[in-house]
C-alpha cells in the first residue's frame, strides 16, 4: 500500500476545494455547461442518460480496506447503494447529485482517494498489474512505478488539455494481466541482458473505433529516464495529435499516420533534450517513493497446511480454489480473486453491504488490502493458505465466491444502454443472459478459459475487440443488433477479435455464443486446447460455418 | 477583456496591428506571425517594443532568432480545450530561454491560471471581468506541485527528500 503524505494530503484537498468552488459557479450560473463540462470531466463527472455518473480512481488496482468502505460510504450516502467496477480499475456511481459532489470528494480524500482526471482529454488513472508486488517470478514491484507516474501526471500543467485521453498501464510480468498492449502507452518492466531494470515502452494501442495494438517505441528505457521519455512522448502528442477530428484524435492514430520509425525519431530528439532535466528520477527519489509502500509481515507458513487438507474433501471448495485461488510468491499464502460476476448479475457491480463486508474481511485475511483487476474482479492480495477455507464460506455468504474466474460467465460489460449516453445497445442485459446459459459450473469448466467482452458501442468501453469472444451493440434501423468477434485476446499475445459474420439481433446473442462454443467443443483437439487457441489454429471458418448454417 | 500582467490587472499596453494597418512610429505593436515574419528585421529593429502573436500550430523554433528583441509572444488558445501553447509557452521559456512577456490569449479562463503560471505565461487576456478579478485566489489555491517545470516550483519529490535530509541530519 503507498501511503499519503502531508504533501498527497494538502494536494488533494487543495483540489477538493477549488471543485466545491467550480461547483458553485456552475450552480450559481457563473460558469456555462460547456465551460463547466470540461472542468467536471477532469474530474470525473459525466452526464449520463439518468443522472451525472461519477467516476473515482483506484490508482494501480490497490485499496486498503479503509478506502473500500469510503467508497461503500459514498454508495450508500450520495447514490444508491451499489457501485460498479470498471475495465480501467475505476469504480463508478451512476446516480449522483451535482450539489452532493464535493462533500463525496472530500470524504473520499479522507482517505486519499480521488476522481482526478478519471475523464477528460488528460492522463487517466496509472493502471498496473492487479497481482503487482505479490506474483511469482515478478521483476519488481510495478506500482512504485506507477504512483511516480501518478504524481507526474496529476494537474500536469502542460498535458492536461492533450488531443485526447491518454491512458498508461505498467505490468512487471511475463503474463500481462494488465492489458498493456491497448493501452496508449504501455510499460513492461523488464532486466536487460546487464540485470539492469527497465521499461519496454509500447506506444499507440488501444480499442474504440480504430483499434490497434501497441507497438514497441524503445526496448529499454531506465527507470531513471521513464519520466522524461514520457514526457517526449507526451509533448510530441500534444503537439501533433490530430485536434480537428475527435474520432482520430488518439496518440494511436498520430503513431499510425506517421509510422512508428518516424514517431519514435520525434520522441527520441525531444527526449535527448530534456533527458537529465530534472525529470531524472535519482534512486533516493525511487527510494523515497518505495520506502512509502508498506507490504505485510508475512509469516513462515507450511505449503500444504492441514486446514487446507481437510477442505479438499468438500468439493464445492475445492471447485471455488482450483478456480479462483492463485499461487503467491510467498510459501504458504496464496492470491484470492473475488467474483463480481454471480450468476444472473451485473458485471463488476457490488453493493454497499458487500463492499462493507470485503473490506472487513480483508481486515481478517489480507492484512487490510485488496485489489480491483481490469477483469471487473476485486481480489485478495495476501491470504494465508490456511485461511482460504474460512474465507472461502465468508464469501460465498456474500456472493462474491462463484467460482467462474476466467471462465465463460466472468463477462466483462459496459454498462452499455442502461446507463450510457453514448450506448446504442444494451450489454449488462446480454451478459446477464450469458450467465444464466452457462450457469452450470461443470459445464463452464468444461469449457474452459474463455473470456467474453461485451460493449454498447464502438467507443469499446467493454473491450469487445480483445475478448476470445467479442460482442459488440450496434444500433441498425432503429434496432439493437450486435456484430461478434472471436480470436480477440488482451494478453502479451494481444490480437484482435474477428468477425465471424453479419449482426445478429439481441434476441439470438445469446443463442449464437452457445453455438461457437458448441463448435469448440467438438472441434478442439484435446479437452486443454484452449477456446482461444483452438480459433487460431482453425481460423474463424468453422465457427462461421456453425452460426449462421441455420440462420 | 481585461489583462492581468504579473498579477495585476493593466491597461494594454500594446496595440494589436491588423496585416494592412500602418505602423505607428512609436507605441508598442503586437503583430501576426505572417506579418512579423515577412519584415521580421525591419520590425525587430524598431525603437518601440514589438510582439507577436504565434499560431500554436506553428513551431516555436522558427521565432528563435528573434527572441531577445522581441518584448512579448501572445500564443492563442482558440478554445481552453486545444492545449498546444501550453507546450509551446514551455518551449519558449525553458528550451530558449525567452524572457520577455509571455501572453496566453484566446478562451483564457480562470481554471488554466495555475497551469499557465507554471508553463511560463506571465501574462493573459482573460475573457471574464470575474476570472480576472479571481486571479490571486485561484493563483493561490494550489501550494504543492508534482511535476517539475521550469517555472523553479520546488516539487513534492525534492520536498520529500529534503525532509528526509533534514531529519536524518537532526537524528
Ligand atoms: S462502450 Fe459505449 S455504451 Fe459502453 S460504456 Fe462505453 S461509451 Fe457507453
Amino acid at each position: 500500500m503507498y501511503a499519503y503524505d502531508e504533501i498527497d494530503r494538502t494536494l488533494i484537498n487543495e483540489r477538493v476545494s477549488e471543485f466545491r468552488d467550480q461547483v458553485k459557479r456552475r450552480l450559481s450560473g457563473e460558469l456555462s455547461e460547456d465551460e463547466f463540462k470540461m472542468i467536471r470531466l477532469m474530474n470525473g463527472v459525466y452526464l449520463q442518460l439518468h443522472a451525472y455518473m461519477f467516476r473515482v480512481a483506484i490508482p494501480y488496482g490497490t485499496l486498503s480496506s479503509a478506502q473500500l468502505r469510503k467508497l461503500a460510504h459514498v454508495a450508500r450516502k450520495y447514490d444508491r447503494g451499489y457501485g460498479h467496477f470498471t475495465t480501467r480499475q475505476n469504480i463508478q456511481f451512476n446516480w449522483i447529485k451535482l450539489a452532493d459532489l464535493p462533500d463525496a470528494l472530500a470524504d473520499l480524500a479522507e482517505v486519499g482517494i480521488h476522481a482526478m482526471q478519471t475523464s477528460g482529454n488528460c492522463t487517466r488513472n496509472i493502471t498496473a498489474d492487479q497481482w503487482a508486488g505479490v506474483a511469482p517470478g515478478e521483476v519488481e514491484d510495478p506500482r512504485i512505478w506507477a504512483e511516480l507516474l501518478r504524481q507526474y501526471s496529476t494537474l500536469h500543467p502542460e498535458f492536461s488539455f492533450l488531443p485526447r485521453k491518454f491512458k498508461f498501464a505498467i505490468t512487471a510480468s511475463a503474463h500481462d494481466r494488465a492489458a498493456i498492449k491497448v493501452h496508449d502507452i504501455g510499460l513492461r518492466l523488464h532486466r536487460n541482458d546487464k540485470g539492469e531494470t527497465g521499461f519496454e515502452v509500447l506506444v499507440g494501442g488501444g480499442l474504440g473505433r480504430t483499434p490497434f495494438i501497441g507497438k514497441t517505441i524503445r526496448e529499454f528505457v531506465p527507470g531513471r529516464d521513464l519520466l522524461s521519455y514520457v514526457e517526449a512522448i507526451l509533448r510530441v502528442y500534444n503537439q501533433y495529435g490530430r485536434r480537428d477530428n475527435i474520432y482520430k484524435a488518439r496518440i494511436k492514430i498520430l503513431v499510425h499516420e506517421l509510422g512508428i520509425e518516424k514517431f519514435a525519431e520525434e520522441v527520441e530528439t525531444e527526449w535527448l533534450q530534456i533527458r537529465d532535466s530534472t525529470l531524472a528520477l535519482d534512486a533516493a527519489v525511487v527510494e523515497d517513493i518505495r520506502s512509502r509502500f508498506s507490504y505485510p509481515a508475512y509469516e513462515k507458513l507450511a505449503p500444504m497446511p492441514d486446514e487446507l487438507k481437510q477442505a479438499a474433501a468438500d468439493p464445492q471448495f475445492e471447485a471455488w480454489r482450483t478456480n479462483s485461488v492463485a499461487p503467491h510468491k510467498v510459501q504458504g499464502y496464496a492470491i484470492v480473486t473475488l467474483s463480481l460476476k454471480p450468476i444472473g448479475g451485473a458485471p463488476g457491480d457490488a453493493t454497499a453491504a458487500q463492499m462493507d463486508a470485503v473490506a472487513d474481511l480483508a481486515d481478517k485475511y489480507s492484512f487490510g488490502e485488496i485489489r480491483v483487476g481490469h477483469e471487473q474482479n476485486l481480489a485478495f492480495p495476501h491470504v494465508a493458505k490456511r485461511d482460504l477455507p474460512a474465507l472461502w464460506r465468508a464469501l460465498d455468504k456474500i456472493g462474491v465466491a462463484t467460482p467462474n474466474v476466467n471462465l465463460v460467465t466472468d463477462i466483462i460489460a459496459c454498462p452499455g444502454l442502461d446507463y450510457c449516453s453514448l450506448a446504442n445497445a444494451r450489454s449488462i442485459p446480454i451478459a446477464q443472459e450469458l450467465t444464466r446459459r452457462f450457469a452450470n459450473h461443470d459445464t463452464a469448466n468444461l469449457i474452459g478459459r474463455l473470456h467474453v467482452n461485451i460493449s454498447g458501442c464502438i467507443n469499446a468501453c467493454g473491450h469487445h475487440h480483445v475478448g476470445n469472444i467479442g460482442i459488440l451493440g450496434v444500433e441498425k434501423n432503429g434496432e439493437e443488433v450486435y456484430q461478434i468477434t472471436i480470436g480477440g485476446r488482451a494478453d502479451e499475445n494481444a490480437e484482435l477479435g474477428k468477425l465471424i459474420g453479419p449482426a445478429v439481433p439481441y434476441a439470438e446473442v445469446a443463442d449464437v455464443v452457445e453455438d461457437i462454443v458448441e463448435a469448440y467443443l467438438a472441434l478442439r483437439e484435446r479437452p486443454d486446447e484452449l477456446f482461444i487457441d483452438a480459433v487460431k489454429r482453425l481460423g474463424v471458418e468453422p465457427f462461421r460455418e456453425r452460426v449462421y448454417a441455420t440462420r | 477583456m481585461p489583462l492581468v500582467n504579473k498579477g495585476q490587472i493593466v491597461s494594454d499596453g500594446f496595440v494589436h496591428l491588423a496585416d494592412d494597418a500602418k505602423l505607428p512610429s512609436d507605441g508598442a505593436v503586437l503583430v501576426s506571425a505572417t506579418r512579423f515574419l515577412a519584415n521580421a528585421e525591419s520590425l525587430s529593429a524598431r525603437n518601440s517594443p514589438v510582439g507577436v502573436i504565434w499560431p500554436n500550430n506553428r513551431s516555436v523554433d522558427e521565432l528563435a532568432p528573434w527572441l531577445d528583441r522581441l518584448a512579448a509572444v501572445a500564443l492563442v488558445f482558440p478554445t481552453f480545450r486545444d492545449g498546444r501553447a501550453h507546450s509551446q509557452a514551455r518551449l519558449l521559456r525553458e528550451r530558449h530561454h525567452y524572457r520577455g512577456e509571455l501572453r496566453a490569449t484566446g478562451q483564457v479562463l480562470r481554471d488554466q491560471f495555475t497551469f499557465l503560471l507554471r508553463n511560463g505565461f506571465d501574462s493573459f487576456e482573460v475573457k471574464k471581468d470575474s476570472d480576472a478579478h479571481a486571479f490571486a485566489e485561484a493563483t493561490q489555491r494550489y501550494t504543492e506541485f508534482y511535476q517539475p517545470t521550469g517555472d523553479g516550483r520546488q516539487t513534492a519529490l525534492e520536498r520529500r527528500l529534503r525532509q528526509r535530509h533534514s531529519e536524518s541530519a537532526n537524528s
